[in-house]
């Protein structure tokens, strides 16, 4: 009799321990990449607030002090802030645009039917995985006033008769570093439109063609409705992407020439790393993270009412 | 003047049938022309500077071919500057980077597509939205951490902050791959006999391997590319990586084109035999998300 009940309760017992087991694997598998994630992002995110309100010298870091929202307050008074801050709208919109409206009539050319197809949809996407530094360097060598083929290009064609200086000038250094990132950027966006284009059936497109629409009309009313979801969150992966990028800047003209070149992040890390100033370079880290919160919020309300509609 | 002349020649009437379908596909081909040049012209200019000898790099160019072309700049380049060690750091940081992304990616990855659990959803959009956290943020608070942990100016640091930033989209690019193996070869593997860890390495591991070549490639890409990190977080050549060891050759006053350019003709090699290899897998992976969501 109780050796019945005995092993009743040893087959509950198993019963459970498997259940747990099958429960405890799925966070088992999870918990490498959990631990690597929680470690090295989301851990420094909540320090990072916390290192906003406080006064960090990056020559003495242990001498912390708690100032509140001295930082913030601060950041608020500099010019440099409001000058970055232009700045940073100008290279995130002017470069998504720019990137968009090549990138769409890249991925047109690269949907149509040509021999080393398959070959030239990889290559063009070359750019697009090279180091940020690289092309910074190769674009410095091309613009270089006095050796690059940039000017002398120009000169020959008489377009110019003296070189432009144009990374250290004010007036044409965010436009040319703006030029490189479209440069670099174009791939990315031409790629993704061009997934969304070869899942546009071609029954349809016949079916407009049979209509008597245009390629034009076709364009605007078939094919452009059928990829917008793609085109939508390309465009804030990218949105997102450029406002946090200035390795390209850092190289090449560090903000400069008079904050010229000055955005957001760029300031930030010069206020940490140049001004030893760890506290305010969190603080503009912040700023930034919010401000992109908020974009991004605008974005997907925006994308959804228009969905809807 | 010429591009006037194609221009009218690719427009004028044509004869018969096979000129016309001629006629449409021309100035296509322009088109994918001069975007290849676009794209294809600075590299081929940075190697052709890397070829050309300094004196002749001094003088005001007249013309495009170097005179004498000379292998120099590489082997001065690696005899005169620690660009080697930057060669052997930043190749020793990405294989760490890849095979710490790939197995912890494949077991998360595996765990999100295969079971149902509590809190997965939380799990699935919580590894989308880390991603979306601005690495300016991330990196002071990155140096105090890493400093407190001895991992400074150490190439382990490196691959750990390398990982946690490549780790979403390659969680997400598994998982996705694992999505497609058919639950039916799983099932048949249990029957057969299979325990779940077998049918593990067994089913899901080799057919995922596809997965596996993108989420690498893309962990490669990124850890041989990153610049930021590696610029703040190391000191000399003991960690540094050859981004930063490129950066450095702009100077102050100067530039050593010549180093830049063959340097950078290294930093390039690695980039295209990679991307060669898995570009299909990594467009795949790349595109999908945003064409199913």
């Amino acid at each position: 009799m109780s050796q019945v009940v005995t092993s009743k309760v040893n087959v509950r017992r198993a019963r459970r321990a498997a259940e747990l087991r099958k429960r405890g694997v799925p966070w088992l598998m999870l918990t490498p990449a959990i631990a690597i994630l929680g470690g090295f992002i989301i851990y420094p995110a909540a320090n990072a607030i916390y290192l906003s309100l406080t006064s960090t010298n990056l020559l003495n870091i242990s001498a912390q002090k708690f100032v509140g929202l001295e930082n913030f307050r601060r950041i608020l008074q500099r010019p440099d802030f409001w000058e970055s801050l232009r700045n940073s709208a100008i290279w995130t919109f002017g470069n998504v645009a720019f990137q968009l409206v090549v990138g769409m009539i890249g991925a047109l050319i690269l949907n149509a039917k040509f021999r080393g197809r398959g070959f030239i949809r990889g290559l063009v996407l070359l750019p697009w995985a090279t180091p940020s530094v690289l092309v910074a360097l190769m674009w410095l060598w091309i613009l270089d006033p006095n050796l690059g083929v940039a000017n002398h290009m120009l000169h020959a064609l008489g377009i110019t008769h003296s070189p432009i200086a144009f990374l250290s000038e004010p007036n044409t250094a965010l436009p040319t570093l703006m030029g490189i990132d479209i440069w670099q950027g174009i791939p990315f966006f031409a790629v993704m439109i061009l997934a969304a284009l070869q899942g546009v059936p071609g029954d349809l497109l016949e079916a407009a063609r049979i209509d008597g629409a245009s390629v034009w009309v076709t364009y605007w009313r078939v094919v452009l409705p059928l990829i917008m979801p793609t085109v939508l969150i390309t465009v804030m992966l990218r949105l997102i992407w450029t406002a946090n990028y200035f390795d390209l800047i850092l190289v090449l003209t560090n903000g400069g020439p008079a904050n010229a070149s000055l955005t957001l992040p760029l300031n930030a890390y010069l206020t940490a790393y140049k001004g030893t100033d760890l506290g305010s370079g969190a603080a503009l880290g912040v700023v930034q993270s919010v401000l992109l919160a908020v974009l991004v919020i605008i974005y997907m309300r925006r994308v959804r009412k228009s969905e809807l509609a | 003047m010429t591009a006037v002349s194609t221009e009218t020649r690719v427009s004028s009437p044509p004869v018969g049938r096979a000129p016309r379908r001629r006629v449409r596909i021309r100035p296509l081909y322009f088109l994918i022309a001069a975007w290849i040049v676009g794209v294809i012209g600075p590299y081929f200019w940075m190697f052709l500077t890397s070829i050309t000898p300094s004196n002749e790099l001094s003088v005001s160019k007249t013309t495009v071919i170097p005179e004498h072309p000379t292998f120099s700049a590489y082997d001065e380049l690696l005899r005169q500057t620690g660009f080697l060690h930057n060669l052997a750091n930043s190749a020793f940081v990405a294989v760490g980077v890849v095979v710490l992304t790939v197995v912890c990616a494949l077991l998360a990855g595996t765990a999100l597509s295969r079971y149902r659990f509590r809190g997965r959803r939380a799990v699935l959009y919580g590894i989308l939205l880390v991603q979306l956290i601005p690495t300016i943020l991330l990196i002071v608070p990155l140096y105090i951490e890493l400093k407190k942990l001895g991992l400074l100016n150490n190439k382990l640091g490196l691959i750990l902050v390398y990982t946690a930033f490549a780790m979403s989209f390659s969680t997400w690019l598994m998982k996705g791959f694992v999505d497609q193996i058919p639950v039916e070869i799983e099932e048949a593997s249990l029957i057969d006999g299979c325990s779940k860890v077998q049918s593990f390495f067994h089913v899901i591991l080799p057919l995922s391997r596809p997965g596996i070549a993108a989420a690498g490639t893309y962990a490669f890409i990124y850890s041989w590319n990153e610049f930021l990190f590696a610029l703040t977080f190391t000191f000399n050549d003991k960690a540094k990586t050859v981004p930063v060891g490129l950066s450095q050759f702009v100077g102050e006053n100067m530039i050593r084109w010549d180093f830049l350019t063959s340097g950078g003709v290294f930093a390039a090699i690695p980039i295209l035999i990679g991307f060669m290899f898995a570009q299909r897998g990594l467009v795949a992976g790349l595109t999908s998300g945003a064409v199913k969501g």
